[in-house]
């Protein structure tokens, strides 16, 4: 016997007609370009078709030299972070239909300078997410002698598990104001992964982490905005982080 | 001078000033009518009464630290460079500390009837 539902899947997609849609992409090399100059392509999209598959299928028919970084396709990798229609946000996870929008426009992430085209260098984010120290610090270990598992209750892994969702895409640090216009401010990924570990009890290295942060272009810079808490694509909040974490550091919290 | 430290200092002078400066807001507009509190010999008067010319010095020191930190900071975030962040911090100290000993003096002055 047939499943009905199956059945009802089959024929709504021979029923779906294929749109079209303008992608206006923008390009760039810093090599020899002197400014972005934006391209027009036409392309076909379903009701599933992503903004990815788009600049994929553009980059495979249309023009091979367009420059895209991509990995997972399912928002787990943070590689294919770029500004679509004006908002920070993961291609691979931005369906072309749920735009509402015939004018696609994609864009190099704010903030970050251009490599080419789509790609930007995260280098500086990785640098400020390893000045954070993102382990846990303490003289044991699960592996030394006497020492057994560090057992969390589920309420005090609630206190960080929300931060560790992190994948680095670095959305955060594109759609902050604050980055826009400090180039030595720490900016929200890093701090977010501050609070991370402080937040975490097996971590002993709170005082150090909060040290690295106390700094005239660390967690005072924070003008609470909350734009990174809005595009974050794994639903955390660095915003309510950072506050966490200036709590700590006005003996707030403890 | 930690961050966190210069920033209690911050939000502690903010708080400070708001309630000082409600409470000389208060006093103008309880004590007499506001037109007949600007009156030079109220001014003068005012000055003369030691705990409101504390109070004055009061407000200005906290307006003072605060304000000029406030300014720091917003230099800081237009611009960035070692030497560049070293004037901007030292500039507005030096800033902060004229204007202070500008506004005690006149405070001094004229409590001492020296107007």
């Amino acid at each position: 016997m047939t499943d009905p539902q199956i059945v009802e899947e089959q024929s709504s997609a021979e029923s779906s007609s294929s749109k079209t849609v303008t992608l206006r992409m923008a390009k760039f090399n810093p090599e020899h370009d002197s400014g972005t100059q934006f391209v027009n392509f036409q392309v076909s999209y379903e009701r599933w078709t992503t903004v990815l598959d788009a600049i994929l299928d553009v980059k495979k028919h249309l023009d091979h030299s367009v420059a895209v970084r991509y990995s997972c396709r399912q928002a787990s990798c943070g590689s294919c972070g770029m500004k679509i229609n004006g908002r920070p946000r993961l291609a691979c996870f931005t369906k072309i239909s749920e735009l509402n929008s015939d004018v696609i426009t994609v864009e190099p992430m704010n903030n970050y300078p251009i490599v080419r085209d789509l790609v930007v260098d995260l280098e500086r984010m990785f640098d400020t997410h390893k000045e954070m120290k993102p382990f846990i610090i303490r003289e044991d270990s699960e592996i030394t002698t006497n020492t057994k598992e560090f057992l969390q209750t589920p309420e005090q892994v609630e206190e960080y598990i929300q931060f560790a969702n992190c994948i680095k895409c670095g959305l955060c640090n594109s759609a902050c104001p604050t980055m826009a216009t400090d180039s030595s401010f720490l900016g929200p990924q890093a701090l977010t992964q501050a609070y991370r570990y402080v937040a975490d009890n097996r971590d002993k290295g709170k005082n150090e982490r909060l040290k690295i942060i106390d700094d005239s272009h660390g967690i005072w810079r924070c003008h609470f905005a909350g734009s990174c808490s809005q595009v974050c694509p794994k639903g955390v909040d660095p915003a309510m982080g950072i506050q966490m974490l200036r709590g700590h550091l006005l003996g707030f919290k403890k | 001078m930690r961050e966190s430290i210069i920033m209690k200092i911050h939000y502690g002078t903010a708080l400070g000033a708001v309630v000082l400066v409600a409470v000389h807001i208060l006093y103008r507009i309880t004590m007499m009518s506001f037109g007949d509190s600007l009156e030079y010999e109220n001014v003068v008067a005012n000055y003369k009464f030691v705990p409101y010319a504390i109070m004055l010095e009061l407000i200005l020191v906290l307006l003072s630290v605060h304000g000029f930190n406030g300014l720091r900071v917003i230099l800081l975030e237009l611009k960035q460079g070692k030497s560049y962040e070293k004037v901007v911090t030292y500039g507005c100290l030096a800033s902060m500390a004229i204007l202070i000993a500008y506004g005690s003096r006149t405070i001094l002055m004229t409590s001492m009837g020296m107007t």
